[in-house]
């Protein structure tokens, strides 16, 4: 008997080493395992066995029945697990095909510059301040201390409009966004003239000159200025200000130089540079082997201007300072035209 | 301005200074070099870091130097060569060369004085003087027509002073036998820009005197000191001035006797080295003694003045133009003046544009003998203005449009003389005529201790202040905590009051230098944070377009009438009285032109695009300054989706796909009440597919298809082009800052559709705002899903299929949901004739 229990066995392990479909397994269930299997009828038959040999024969029926049991498990997991691996493999894609895109919105890049410099001057207090693009000779220059026919003005060549006879006066597209620093000194003065608040402005816009449209030069340009007045404010404090801000906008190791200028709106005046980011000062195109990038303009208020904001030069001073965040991007991002920036060709415009 | 250093080490000493740092403390002092040139010197090689843009070449100190020619003899082979016999301080040699200015010298035999010449020796590396530009070669043994040759006598080109090539260099006779070139003449040239403040050191002299000020050295100044002989000017010659603001001071001086030659070679070297070319001696010293001085000088021919005085005493005027006179400068272009022009004139007419350039008449020339050398002063804005109307940018007219000190006029007169005697052998009348009817006052400024600190940030003593300003010249004077500086007689920047303040404070900076002023942080209270809501709120906007992915661009404001006229716009444009292009003649009108021109530039670059820009546009206001209101306009064309290497075509963007990111814009600003009305009054927009929006009654803003006509006017492809545009102000007046969240709620909705059924007439907006004003509160969701005309709803019907959300504080039974849903069909029924469908 336990012979034949061991054949049962070898025979039933054996069908289903050769059983891989799922339904196989369960004829093979049926046949080795089921109420009319020869195991079964080993049970069965159990009763007409001597009561010794029946224990015996008993367990070594039911170690049989287990072990086929266990074996149908194993050999269920291990189909599945072939099967899962057989599909795996056929749904195995091409990882290297493109993926699919959708479209996305951007800002254009002078939003996204202008957005920097506006964010690291507002935590330093600098709030913006917007005014109109097309001025008055008065406010664009006279203001600001450029006399009628002033060599100075030859710096800023100017675009007029047609607006009949004005004298001295005529309308044109603004130079830069100066005379916004007029306008804001004029609006805080008038809210209290005798003692006026002091003022931390930045101001952005568009500014125009009277220049050809090429690689190096543009007709429209944006800036950003900065104005601070008030009753204690040194030409050292501007430096510091200037300093902190290079060190945002460039990163920490950025190394600041002033060197004297001229402006007829500050005295002094400076261009401050920072060390060239791309060689770090050894030379290079970027920088034309100077080491050094022309990055903004500043200087002391001059007291003409202020005095024609309404602020007295004898109890206030005050500084101010002009960027380009189109050169910015130019110097940072190795833009060799300044025409991409207006061109508004896609091109261009998707790399930001 | 071009400034050879050699020049610049006859006014102040720079031992220990390299190129380089002279270059780096004048650019700190508002004295920016734009460039190096080394032409000879040493240049820096291997150094850490570069600081200037540099360019030219260094003279190996051993290849070349100084020679002498003794006896130029012919070639045996050739015409067009000669042979020196040459000494170079160590041996001789035998050199070949065709220089032209060798020729007259062949076959003279052994030279009674040996001609002196830049001398290169056997691997010497130099510029090729035959090539195009400049191409570094080094010399080589050969032969030429049978004669050996391994060295050279070099031109201008070949050392890089200039571009000369016509023959070799003659040095001057002084030139010492042997001595290496670059210690003889060897230079470099600094491109400094001046600044307009800085008209004074638009001149050796003003550049050598900053430079002493800011190294602690002293300044040379040249020694004006002559002999004079025969009669004195005064008596020969007298002045007129009929307008002293234009012209405050006039000098001449007089010098008999002169001879036409070149002038000494060091002269011409260093003229072209400052960019100016020699002509002869008196011409030189003219040009010489204004680089060096800073004042402009104007030489006439005296006898041709004399001839035209008709025996009569010469008599200088100067007055402004008269409308319609004429005068031919000495360029040969006959010029047209006007009253603005002020000229130097005789008894028989105009001599010169003052300040500007000489007339052609009374020019020096090969046979001038006498000369009359004029320095004057000019009203700065006036020579300007007349330099640019006949576009004459010229030595003369840069200084003086710059504010050139009417002091130095009688220097420069001087000075110039002594040059002309020196270099031609004329002999200087005794004295000047000097009319000076108008001289300048040199402020007197005072400065304290205060005023520094207070404005530069840096404590100074009266004595410190006085020290640094005295360095430039001025005269100061200390009392107790006072400084009274006078402004030196050659400067013009300096002014009165809190102006001539301000000018002395940022000569205490310059001169204590930028770089030692500490940083600091302000001490200043910060005026109150209150923001600039408009300009964040237009921030927002640009953010939630983006979000809904558009790409921003920015366009010219400048655009033209015809351009706009594509789109229909028309009428009054603000206008450009100088346009740099017909292109860019007017300011824009219309935003949407803008962005419509962007579209048309990328649409076949991209398969599908949606663009927005947000600016102002400008309407005139006669005299007065034009509006600039602020708009946005939304652009769309082409496929609503990338395609994909397995998803090859998609639909283009219609109507409604712009609608819907509008309707997305508009609540995202939290803008209600809104209402689409279509309209067929939009011109450029296609009639049956066009609306206009309206927020609490005002119109914010229009969108729809581009009119077919319209489109037809820009390079599109087929696919309709979408354009929308709102008035940036509106639409920022109709949006709502606050806004209250629905909650979400806990109980799950009531979902159900129905199906209506009513006339083609009604609008899907009409439908939708009753089935929402009848549900209520309870209805938090219409959604239309299908709308369907045909046979099974009947001809001249439509049928539209809503998904109803009806979500109440608790879960709602059948039978409410059901009683709201009647009382909508009732309603619907009633009031619309809808029907239900079953």
């Amino acid at each position: 008997m336990l012979a034949k229990l061991k054949e049962i066995e070898q025979n039933a392990l054996t069908a289903l080493d050769a059983v891989t479909e799922p339904a196989a397994l369960e004829a093979w269930r049926v046949k080795h395992l089921g109420r009319s299997s020869a195991l079964m009828q080993v049970f069965s038959s159990l009763g007409s066995l001597s009561k010794e040999e029946r224990p015996a024969i008993g367990q070594a029926a039911n170690r049989v029945k287990m072990t086929l049991e266990a074996a149908l498990t194993r050999q269920t997991e291990a189909i599945k697990a072939a099967l899962l691996a057989k599909s795996l493999q056929e749904e195995k894609l091409d990882v290297t095909l493109p993926g699919r895109r959708i479209r996305v919105g951007r800002l254009h890049p002078s939003t996204q510059q202008l957005r920097r410099v506006l964010n690291i001057l507002a935590e330093m207090g600098f709030q913006v301040y917007t005014s109109r693009e097309v001025e008055t000779d008065e406010m664009n220059f006279q203001a600001l201390n450029f006399p009628p026919h002033h060599p100075a003005r030859e710096m800023q060549d100017s675009l007029f409009v047609e607006a009949g006879e004005r004298g001295d006066n005529p309308i044109l597209l603004r130079t830069h966004t100066s005379p916004g620093q007029i306008r804001a000194m004029r609006e805080a003065c008038a809210k209290n003239p005798d003692n006026p608040p002091p003022i931390r402005i930045a101001l952005p816009g568009m500014c125009f000159r009277n220049e050809q449209i090429t690689a190096r030069s543009e007709v429209q340009f944006n800036q950003v200025e900065g104005l601070a007045v008030g009753k204690h404010i040194t030409f050292a404090d501007l430096k510091g200000t200037l300093s902190d801000f290079a060190r945002r906008m460039f990163g920490q190791a950025a190394r600041t130089r002033f060197r004297a200028s001229y402006f007829p709106f500050t005295e002094p005046s400076a261009e401050m540079d920072i060390e060239c980011f791309v060689c770090g000062g050894k030379g290079c195109s970027v920088c034309k082997n100077s080491g050094w990038l022309e990055i903004l303009g500043c200087g002391m208020v001059h007291p003409i201007v202020l005095q024609n904001g309404g602020y007295d030069p004898k109890r206030y001073t005050g500084y101010a300072f002009g960027m380009g965040p189109e050169r910015q991007l130019m110097l940072r991002n190795k833009i060799n035209d300044i025409r991409y920036f207006w061109g508004n060709d896609v091109r261009f415009l998707e790399q930001f | 301005m071009k400034l050879p250093l050699s020049w610049l080490q006859d006014f102040v000493n720079t031992d220990g200074l390299s190129v380089e740092d002279i270059a780096r403390k004048l650019t700190l002092a508002g004295l920016e070099v734009d460039e190096i040139r080394y032409v000879g010197l040493p240049m820096p090689e291997g150094a850490a870091r570069h600081e200037f843009k540099t360019s030219g070449i260094a003279w190996q100190r051993h290849k070349l130097v100084v020679a002498e020619i003794r006896e130029v003899m012919p070639h045996p082979n050739a015409d067009r060569l000669v042979l020196c016999d040459l000494f170079d301080g160590e041996s001789q040699h035998t050199v070949l060369t065709g220089a032209p200015n060798l020729f007259d010298y062949k076959g003279l035999g052994k030279l009674p004085k040996p001609i002196k010449a830049a001398y290169a020796r056997e691997g010497a590396t130099l510029y090729d003087g035959h090539a195009e530009g400049l191409t570094l070669t080094t010399l080589k043994r050969t032969k030429i027509r049978g004669v050996e040759s391994y060295s050279m006598v070099c031109s201008e080109k070949e050392l890089g002073i200039s571009e000369e090539h016509e023959g070799i260099i003659i040095l001057d006779e002084d030139a010492p036998t042997g001595m290496p070139l670059v210690d003889y003449m060897g230079d470099a040239v600094l491109d400094i820009s001046i600044l307009p403040n800085m008209g004074r050191c638009a001149s050796v002299l003003g550049v050598a005197r900053e430079l002493a000020a800011l190294t602690h050295r002293p300044l040379k100044k040249p020694e004006i000191r002559y002999p004079a002989e025969g009669s004195p000017i005064e008596g020969l010659v007298s002045i007129e001035i009929s307008d002293p603001s234009l012209n405050p001071r006039f000098v001449l001086g007089l010098i008999r006797n002169v001879q036409s030659k070149p002038s000494p070679y060091k002269i011409q070297r260093r003229l072209r080295l400052a960019g100016m070319r020699p002509i002869n001696a008196l011409v030189d010293a003219t040009n010489y003694a204004m680089l060096e001085l800073g004042e402009p000088l104007h030489a006439f021919d005296y006898d041709v003045l004399v001839e035209r005085a008709r025996g009569k005493p010469v008599v200088i005027s100067t007055r402004a133009a008269r409308e319609g006179e004429k005068l031919t400068t000495l360029d040969g272009v006959e010029r047209n003046l006007s009253p603005l022009n002020v000229l130097v004139c005789d008894a028989a007419g105009p001599l010169s544009i003052a300040g500007v350039m000489g007339g052609q008449e009374s020019e020096i020339t090969e046979k001038t003998r006498n000369v009359l050398l004029e320095g004057a002063a000019w009203n700065f804005i006036n020579i300007r203005r007349t330099a640019a109307q006949h576009n004459l940018p010229s030595e003369a007219s840069f200084r003086f449009s710059r504010g050139v000190h009417p002091a130095l006029a009688d220097q420069g007169v001087r000075l110039g003389l002594q040059y002309m005697a020196a270099w031609t052998g004329g002999v200087i009348a005794p004295g000047l005529v000097d009319e000076y009817p108008l001289p300048p006052h040199d402020p007197l400024v005072e400065v304290t201790p205060q005023n520094v600190e207070r404005l530069l940030g840096i404590r100074l003593s009266a004595r410190e202040i006085a020290d640094l300003l005295e360095r430039v010249e001025f005269e100061c004077q200390v009392e107790g905590e006072k400084v009274i500086a006078k402004t030196p007689p050659h400067r013009m920047d300096i002014g009165e009051g809190v102006v001539g303040l301000a000018d002395i404070l940022e000569e205490i900076a310059r001169l204590y230098g930028y770089e030692n002023i500490p940083e600091t942080r302000m001490a200043d209270g910060l005026p109150p944070q209150i923001g600039n809501p408009l300009h964040e709120w237009e921030e927002t906007l640009r953010d939630k377009l983006v979000a809904l992915g558009f790409q921003e661009i920015v366009s010219y404001r400048l655009t033209s009438a015809e351009n706009e006229a594509r789109l229909g716009v028309s009428g009054q444009a603000v206008k450009i009285a100088n346009p740099i292009a017909p292109e860019k003649s007017i300011l824009r009108r219309s935003l949407l032109a803008s962005a419509l021109d962007s579209l048309e530039r990328n649409a076949r670059l991209r398969e599908g695009l949606a663009l927005f820009e947000i600016g102002p546009v400008f309407e005139p206001v006669p005299g007065d300054l034009p509006l600039e209101p602020r708009k946005l306009a939304v652009v769309m064309n082409g496929l609503r989706d990338e395609t994909a290497w397995d998803e090859k075509t998609s639909r283009t963007w219609d109507f409604y796909d712009l609608k819907g990111r509008l309707e997305l814009l508009l609540s995202g600003l939290r803008l209600t009440d809104i209402v689409y009305i279509p309209t067929d009054s939009v011109k450029y927009l296609h009639p049956g597919k066009a609306a206009e929006i309206q927020a609490g009654g005002q119109t914010i803003g229009v969108f729809g298809e581009l009119h077919p006509l319209v489109k037809g006017k820009y390079e599109f492809g087929e696919p309709p082009v979408l354009v929308a545009e709102f008035d940036l102000s509106a639409l920022r007046a109709a949006a709502s800052t606050d806004y209250e969240l629905a909650s979400v709620p806990d109980v799950p909705p009531v979902l159900e559709d129905i199906a209506l059924i009513v006339d083609e007439s009604i609008s899907a907006a009409k439908v939708e705002a009753l089935i929402r004003q009848t549900g209520g509160k309870v209805l938090t969701g219409v959604k239309l899903f299908d709308v369907y005309r045909g046979e099974q709803v009947g001809a001249g019907k439509k049928s539209l299929a809503y998904s109803l959300t009806y979500q109440a504080e608790k879960t709602l039974t059948d039978k409410e949901a059901a009683d709201i849903r009647n009382k909508i069909v009732r309603r619907l029924e009633r009031e619309l004739g809808a029907q239900l469908r079953g």
